[in-house]
């Protein structure tokens, strides 16, 4: 009975923190959804969804429930099992880097030691999900989709890396909280302008969205991985895109942007989430606008880019950083 | 390596011209009709399908049962017939139909009728579940127009 | 077609046997084209045409040649216009008819209007191919405004039925005069913002210049014209080579460039746009009054004896009627040659060797238009 008293707040606080990040989840998909839908509206010179709701605000809701409805159809000549798991591997995983991410000083599920780890590796099971369901579908655009999608990931993992570990030797912690705690009175953005545009882009590559939306290149794999998938198991996949985005913007908002910091408001170790979320939604609100401006990049540009523009810039900046932190 | 940095700027510089772009139209407003809940003010030169004239003296359509049109259609999809009546000069006509499925549309009909009897409807909003809806009785729509 | 895909991997099985189309967003209607894939590289490519037959020449040998007009516009729907006038300057020429020259101006404006709808409508589906969404849209906006005033005068919006033999079916007014000459100046305002937004972005360069190298040498072997033939630097232009109509009394240039790869004939395509618009403008300043029919068209055309050929420039390239008739009002045969027909003809050799994603740029820059290749 003793030990059930000792681990019951631990318990609660598991429990508190999974409710929190379904809310966040789902809440993302839903601003995003809506927000995406709209801006690539205006920016189209349309007004984007306007039938259900005031200004279509309600068009998410009755989309998810439409998808819901959806029937599942599982091709005949794919893997059936394996192609029931992917939007699955997709869609879990996204759960748990929201645990780790400081959403203002008090607002954190777990402070670990080695945060970013986690939420890196966690990341990169999206990756498996992709790959196995395009592999599975036994759809020859699904296949293509899927190789691409694993080349971009890795390649562009290493620059994202390299950019992350600048900001680590200056630090010299994977906690998040550590990082954030870091920042006054300077926000990283300052001192490694370089490193948060190679993150900035590397992101772009890592969450597959335009201009490198390879995976899903629609005028060339008509819809690349997901093309065989239908109703919910669609909607998962899109759900955890959707989550990765918000889940690498936090990253980028805890390791350049100064995490929860801004100008106080009343008990702000709580209401810094407040500027939080304003800042990472600003990211997001970049990823969706540079994806309705331009053209969708070749493959082999793709991994030029990577190669030639990016990993150097990476390793010369973390270099000069290592240089500058051993001086000072 | 001069030509690796100079790439690299130009690029950058037109990716952000790209960008101005798209923010400046995220602000303007937008250029699109809700159609179902406000429509376009149509073209009264708009060409529909045709129709018989009603003659605004005596009331009555202007057709005179040549069969001109009928005969001129390239796609066939007229047909008309008229009787001999009391006290009518020529023949009366009796049915005209289009079959609106196979028109195309070229006019050919309106500018061949000797009396001006025929002439292009503004109706832009045709659908139905059906072909037979398609086929217009034209003579029935005449009498049924004030 | 006999060729089947599983046989086809089955006796190259290191190749990849991909079916893109007749469904498949890229190839805008109903053309399908196997690709024999090596890893993303396509080493064979086969089009399959025929699905959006529809025998247009056939018919034409079954009713009065003028009663073709409407089947013409539906050849293109994108340069109905030019069809049209293809074949009613044919029809004329074959029945000895002389066109007032009002009558030419109001052909040559509207031919031209045609024409910047039908470059702005392959503007916007060509950046959708390329995977930018939002041009597509701005150029719509634009392309709207020409279609309001062609529904103006001609009464439909897409596949015009307009010139008569001998004439136009409707007078243009003083409406038309200042709404064209406001379009003009809109869309000429527009220019810079698709330069900044499209033309001079880097990834469009990157995905446009060195793909799909031609040279003048394959364009003669496949009979390549239009803007195609323009971007490997030989300034062929029925417009100029074989002034038809009234073109000849017009000062325009015909946009050209040296390279022969997809950023040329897409410049060469932006270039026309504005030279239409110079176009418009002279014929606008110049504009005779006079009638609109020529005085005398008889009811029943009938052709005399013979063979008679009549040549137009198209949005995509040279168009030409072959009518050949036995002295009655029915061609005997009519050949249409198509300008995308010969244009899609290069693709086996044009694609040969490219990735994946440069099959799609290169066949967009095709410009092709479907119901005319299958017609």
């Amino acid at each position: 009975m003793e030990i059930f008293y000792s681990i019951l707040p631990e318990l609660i606080r598991i429990v508190v923190c999974a409710v929190c990040g379904a809310v966040i989840v789902f809440g993302n998909a839903l601003v995003m959804g809506y927000a995406e839908r709209k801006l690539a509206g205006h920016i189209m010179l349309r007004p984007g969804p306007m039938e259900v709701g005031p200004h279509g605000i309600y068009q998410l809701v009755v989309d998810g429930l439409k998808l819901m409805g959806k029937q599942l159809v599982v091709p005949a000549k794919a893997d059936p099992l394996l192609f029931r798991f992917a939007p699955l591997l997709a869609f879990a995983p996204v759960f748990v880097p929201l645990l780790v991410i400081p959403f203002s000083s008090k607002l954190q599920g777990f402070d670990l030691d080695i945060g970013l780890l986690v939420i890196l590796a966690l990341a990169s099971i999206n990756l498996l999900a992709v790959l196995i369901g395009g592999w599975s579908s036994n759809n020859k655009y699904s296949l293509f989709g899927a190789f691409r999608a694993v080349s971009q990931n890795v390649a562009y993992e290493i620059p994202m890396l390299l950019s992350l570990l600048s900001i680590i030797f200056m630090t010299n912690t994977f906690s998040l909280k550590a990082v954030v705690a870091a920042q006054s009175p300077v926000w990283f953005i300052v001192i490694q302008p370089l490193a948060f545009l190679i993150y900035l882009v590397s992101i772009v590559a890592e969450t597959n969205r335009a201009p490198f939306d390879l995976p899903e290149a629609e005028s060339e794999l008509t819809a690349g991985f997901h093309t065989e998938y239908s109703g919910m198991s669609f909607s998962l996949f899109v759900l955890g895109e959707y989550a990765n985005m918000f889940i690498v913007s936090s990253v980028a908002t805890v390791f350049f942007l100064g995490g929860s910091s801004g100008i106080p408001l009343p008990y702000f170790e709580y209401s810094g989430i407040i500027w939080f979320m304003l800042k990472v939604y600003t990211l997001m609100f970049f990823l969706v606008w540079i994806r309705w401006t331009y053209p969708r990049t070749r493959f082999d540009q793709l991994m030029n880019f990577c190669w030639k523009y990016l990993i150097p810039f990476a390793l010369v900046n973390l270099l000069i950083t290592v240089v500058m932190v051993k001086l000072l | 390596m001069k030509s690796y940095f100079s790439e690299l700027f130009t690029g950058a510089w037109s990716l952000i011209l790209g960008l101005k772009v798209t923010i400046k139209a995220l602000f303007s407003p937008i250029v699109t009709y809700q159609y179902p809940r406000e429509k376009l003010v149509v073209t009264p030169n708009y060409r529909g399908h045709i129709d018989l004239v009603k003659d605004a003296e005596t009331g009555a359509h202007k057709c005179i049962t040549c069969g001109s049109c009928m005969r001129e259609c390239p796609s066939d999809c007229i047909f008309l017939d008229g009787e001999k009546r009391e006290g009518v000069k020529g023949k009366a006509l009796t049915i005209f139909t289009l079959n609106f499925t196979k028109c195309s549309l070229c006019g050919a009909c309106v500018e061949v009728c000797p009396t001006d009897a025929l002439d292009y409807s503004n109706e832009y909003e045709l659908a139905g579940f059906t072909r037979e809806e398609f086929h217009y009785d034209l003579l029935k729509r005449v009498e049924e127009r004030e | 077609m006999s060729m089947d895909i599983e046989v086809l991997e089955d006796s190259r099985h290191h190749r990849y046997v991909l079916n893109m189309g007749p469904q498949h967003p890229s190839t805008h209607g109903v053309l399908r084209v196997l690709l024999e894939l090596e890893g993303e590289y396509a080493m064979e490519l086969l089009p399959v045409l025929g699905y959006g037959h529809r025998c247009h020449e056939k018919i034409a040998e079954f009713k009065p040649a003028k009663s073709f007009m409407p089947n013409t516009a539906r050849m293109d729907y994108l340069g109905a216009l030019i069809y049209n006038q293809g074949f009613a300057q044919l029809l004329e020429k074959a029945a000895g008819i002389e066109v007032p020259e009002r009558v030419e101006y109001i052909r040559v404006m509207a031919s031209e209007l045609n024409r910047i709808q039908s470059h702005l409508l392959w503007y916007g589906a060509y950046l959708l191919d390329l995977g930018a969404f939002t041009p597509i849209m701005y150029a719509f906006d634009d392309r709207e405004h020409i279609l309001d005033i062609l529904e103006d005068v001609t009464g439909s919006r897409l596949t015009y039925c307009y010139f008569r033999v001998g004439g136009v079916s409707k007078d243009i007014d003083d409406k038309f005069v200042t709404s064209t000459r406001a379009f003009i100046d809109r869309l000429r305002s527009r220019f810079p913002m698709y330069e900044d937004l499209v033309n001079g972005n880097v990834i469009l360069q990157k995905r446009l210049i060195d793909v799909g190298e031609l040279t003048p040498h394959i364009c003669a072997r496949y009979g390549i014209t239009g803007p195609m033939l323009r971007g490997t630097g030989v300034a062929y232009d029925l417009r100029r080579a074989e002034p038809y109509s009234i073109y000849s009394e017009f000062d325009f240039e015909i946009p050209t460039e040296t390279k022969g790869d997809c950023m040329a004939s897409f410049l060469v395509r932006f270039r026309e746009m504005e030279q239409s618009l110079r176009i418009i403008e002279q014929a606008l300043d110049r504009l005779p009054e006079g009638p609109i029919m020529a005085a005398k068209v008889p009811k029943k055309l009938k052709i005399p004896a013979g063979d008679y050929n009549s040549s137009v420039e198209a949005p995509r390239g040279e168009l030409s009627y072959y009518l050949v008739s036995d002295g009655s009002d029915v061609p005997y045969r009519l050949k249409v040659r198509t300008p995308s027909y010969s244009n899609l003809s290069v693709v086996p050799e044009m694609c040969q060797g490219m990735l994946l994603s440069d099959v799609v740029s290169a066949m967009g820059s095709l410009d092709l238009v479907i119901p005319e290749i299958d017609r």
